[in-house]
């Protein structure tokens, strides 16, 4: 650490040449490319949506607000009370067909990129809910990146979704949602007598339609 | 609650009161007092009971449906009165049919009627003539059926079971 100071030092004092001076910087410099880049910085800033369902959301705000369990660790403990500077949506609990157009709405005004995290086994499948009231998954009306099980799951199984969810994030080159599971055809305003010219068309430029 | 005698004296005061077609029957079972009420004469029967009886019951603890589907007139609502002072319970039924499952609103007697009479609809259809906002309260507006009817589909999907996954072969395909 001292030795590197002083090298510092004598590089800006100009007494580092030739040899010396490439070799520090060889040292002192990592190169990537601009999109690993880009995927490492947004999944060390996360921000989860401030949104809760049902008995799951009192065991995600114990990990995503509670020091005991330091989501900030991650990256991930800025939470977000408008869905225009959210990009994680945690389904915390069980929908019901009441909610599921207000939660897919909520999903729309996010911005890209976005991902959803299905917690608990409510979320995921309806759980124990085989009825007429509820949802039967979130994955019947919101494309869902990674399922949390459990009933509720543990702090530490949600910590390990969000760990999932930043592996994929770094994983998966940087595409929208939409191409991501290839969602054309799927927004909310979506009509299908309407063009891709149709002024009130939702699709993403550039984006193949189905 | 009163006993299966004091229930027939209730009885034969709201006969005395407003005509024998008031009340259907009594029905005493587990400590219970039940006053069947014929569906026109509710509203009357209840003000009744809650304001010039002798012994009234002045609040509705509860307003809330039943459907016994095999029997006829297929659905109930179950007035639940509840008379603070004599710390005293007293269960008003009435039946109505499928076929015209209207039952007068109370809610000018009990202001907590209000939403409780609502979810009666949402759930049973049973419709309460002079409710100023009878709508849907629990499930959505354009959701078709009445979901607690016995006769209902239970809905949600099949879950696979060892004893089921023969019905459908090579699922894990």
């Amino acid at each position: 650490m001292r030795s590197q100071q002083l090298k510092a030092q004598q590089m800006l004092r100009g007494d580092l040449t030739d040899e010396d001076l490439e070799e520090f910087v060889k040292e002192r410099l990592v190169f990537t490319r601009f999109e690993t880049a880009q995927n490492w910085a947004r999944k060390n800033a996360i921000f989860p949506l401030g949104f809760g369902l049902a008995c799951c959301a009192i065991e995600m705000i114990t990990v995503i607000g509670s020091p005991r369990n330091d989501l900030a660790r991650f990256g991930a403990e800025a939470i977000r009370f408008t869905p225009r500077q959210a990009d994680l949506l945690i389904l915390s609990g069980r929908i019901s067909i009441k909610m599921a157009p207000i939660i897919r709405r909520l999903y729309d005004q996010m911005l890209e990129p976005k991902w959803v995290i299905a917690m608990g086994a409510c979320a995921s499948s309806a759980g124990m809910f085989n009825n007429y009231a509820v949802v039967q998954g979130g994955d019947k009306f919101l494309p869902v990146d990674v399922y949390v099980p459990g009933c509720p799951p543990r702090p530490e199984a949600l910590i390990y979704g969000i760990m999932k969810l930043q592996d994929k994030i770094m994983g998966t080159p940087d595409i929208g949602w939409r191409e991501r599971y290839q969602a054309y055809g799927t927004e909310e305003n979506a009509r299908p007598e309407a063009g891709p010219d149709s002024p009130l068309d939702f699709a993403e430029p550039g984006g193949p339609r189905a | 609650m009163p006993d299966a005698t004091g229930l027939e004296l209730v009885a034969q005061r709201v006969r005395s009161s407003l005509g024998d077609e008031a009340v259907v029957g009594t029905s005493y079972f587990r400590g219970r007092a039940t006053l069947d009420v014929a569906p026109a004469a509710v509203h009357d029967v209840l003000a009744y009971l809650s304001k010039t009886d002798e012994e009234p019951w002045e609040n509705l603890m509860s307003l809330h449906g039943v459907d016994y589907l095999p029997e006829e007139p297929r659905f109930a609502v179950h007035y639940e009165l509840l008379s603070m002072e004599r710390s005293d319970r007293l269960n008003v039924r009435t039946r109505v049919s499928l076929d015209d499952p209207h039952v007068p609103t109370v809610i000018d007697l009990f202001p907590t009627g209000d939403y409780q009479e609502r979810e009666v609809f949402d759930m049973f259809g049973v419709v309460f003539d002079g409710h100023p906002d009878m709508r849907r309260i629990l499930m959505p507006e354009d959701y078709v059926g009445f979901p607690q009817r016995r006769d209902f589909p239970l809905g949600g999907e099949p879950v696979l079971y060892t004893f089921n996954e023969n019905k459908l072969p090579r699922w894990y395909d």
